[in-house]
């Protein structure tokens, strides 16, 4: 037992009671199903805009770009293109690398004593798997749930459903991606809980988007395949709320507005917690600057304005005075 | 002294990757160009209206109907059973295309309205086409 954890999944749990009691019990399917969800996208795209500002705010003092290989130098030193650019296509190559590939995340290590006291680094590859397993999945379940906000569907979306749904198992199809969310989502948790060193610096903040996120997941999943839902209602109150004609249909059953709920607080939350490192990830000052530190001069933007007096301007000011004491000057007039 | 001017660094480049967040983020908004498309109505044969009555009440068989479908074909092609009697008593031959498609023989007006609203594309149609029929 964790104060942490109990307390996310505590809040989670009240969350979705909230969502079931404001439509079961109190009736505020307008609530839920249309004035929520605008005030939540709201949330996100101005809360995610003025995070963003908000940094860009901040001065960067001197490049502080992590170098992963050599930097360019000499011509006849050869230089990391990628993990040390010299120029604005490896910095474009390189966070794409970071962005869609966890690039830095796959040379984590594990340090251990082994043997007594004998200091290993060992590679560590699993938090990397998932994280990558978690977010395409992640993903791809968004990309896949705008069918409910287009029509007709892209035919590129429909692509992408025939893809998820590829060994057609069952009725409705199994989209792998909603099992893989869920596997992804469980070892970000377990890993939390089972590895000490990883358990002692997890907050509340930690565990709460993992929980948030596996309700998500697991309504959804609910849904689809097993309590059902009416379909082309939903799509009615969706796409409602893209047109800006919302609807309420009343056979939406109360397990969509426990999901859409959910997403709503994800949405909500997004821009005031660690999720922001969607956004983050492309202000990374170690990541998005070029490692040209001796090529080019990097002025400190938190250089105060000094006062300077050169010896120019200090020899004009008292040039008689030191001829008068016979010291020597630059130029005699 | 951070924050001091609150100056933004990079203009450019933050505003430009702001409208790409914003333009990705509404795409749904400007990609139904604010036009709501009414409900699917699936339209019922002659036949399906004198019947009344489906297999199961409209409401079950409008979220249900895929997964009643997957256990009969499990039925009839793991254990040979055919029949499949209702809360009502009443007992039906558990077949697509002889069953429900023989009622509902209009698959574009009916199947296709709400499955190509909710984007399913069901793989039942691959084998069970309306026309030939299968041979009993």
């Amino acid at each position: 037992m964790n104060v942490h954890y109990m307390f996310s999944l505590i809040v989670v749990i009240g969350l979705v009671l909230l969502a079931y009691v404001g439509v079961e019990v109190l009736g505020l399917k307008a609530i839920f199903g249309v004035v929520l969800p605008y005030a939540a996208f709201l949330t996100f795209l101005i809360g995610v805009a003025y995070k963003v500002i908000d940094w860009a705010k901040s001065p960067v003092p001197f490049r502080i770009t992590t170098t992963g290989g050599q930097q360019k130098s000499l011509p006849w030193i050869k230089s990391a293109k990628i993990d040390n650019p010299d120029c604005s296509v490896g910095v474009v190559v390189r966070m794409l690398t970071e962005i869609l590939f966890f690039r830095s995340l796959f040379r984590n290590t594990k340090a251990e004593l082994k043997e007594g006291n004998k200091f290993s680094y060992e590679w560590e590859k699993w938090l990397w798997i998932f994280a990558i397993l978690f977010h395409w999945s992640f993903a791809v379940v968004l990309v896949r749930h705008f069918r409910l906000f287009t029509e007709p569907v892209p035919y590129l979306l429909q692509l992408l459903e025939n893809l998820d749904g590829f060994f057609q198992i069952g009725i409705p199809v199994v989209f792998l991606s909603g099992l893989l969310l869920l596997a992804g989502v469980t070892y970000l948790f377990l890993r939390r809980i089972f590895i000490p060193q990883i358990k002692y610096i997890s907050l509340a903040a930690d565990y709460f988007p993992l929980f948030l996120i596996f309700g998500i997941a697991f309504t959804g999943i609910l849904m689809r395949y097993f309590t059902k839902t009416d379909i082309v209602a939903v799509k009615q109150l969706t796409m409602g709320l893209v047109t800006l004609h919302p609807t309420v249909p009343a056979t939406i059953g109360f397990i969509f507005y426990v999901h859409l709920f959910l997403v709503c607080v994800l949405l909500a939350y997004f821009p005031f917690s660690k999720l922001m490192h969607l956004g983050g990830i492309f202000l990374s000052p170690t990541r998005n600057l070029p490692g040209n530190t001796r090529a080019v001069r990097h002025i400190n933007p938190w250089n105060y304005p000094v006062k300077v007096h050169t010896y120019d301007e200090y020899e004009e000011e008292f040039r008689e005075k030191m001829i008068e004491a016979g010291l020597p000057v630059e130029k005699e007039e | 002294m951070p924050n001091n001017n609150n100056k933004i660094y990079d203009k450019n480049k933050i505003v430009i990757g702001i409208v790409i967040f914003l333009i990705i983020s509404l795409f749904p908004i400007w990609y139904n160009h604010f036009k709501n498309v009414p409900a699917p109505d699936p339209l019922l044969t002659e036949k399906a209206k004198i019947a009344k009555e489906c297999v199961l009440p409209k409401v079950l068989m409008k979220t249900e109907h895929m997964q009643l479908l997957n256990s009969w074909r499990d039925s009839v092609v793991r254990d040979g059973k055919r029949l499949y009697t209702n809360s009502q008593g009443k007992v039906f031959d558990m077949s697509l295309s002889n069953g429900c498609l023989d009622c509902h023989s209009n698959k574009k007006d009916f199947c296709d309205r709400c499955h190509n609203y909710a984007s399913v594309r069901p793989y039942c149609f691959d084998c069970h086409i309306d026309n030939p029929k299968e041979k009993k």
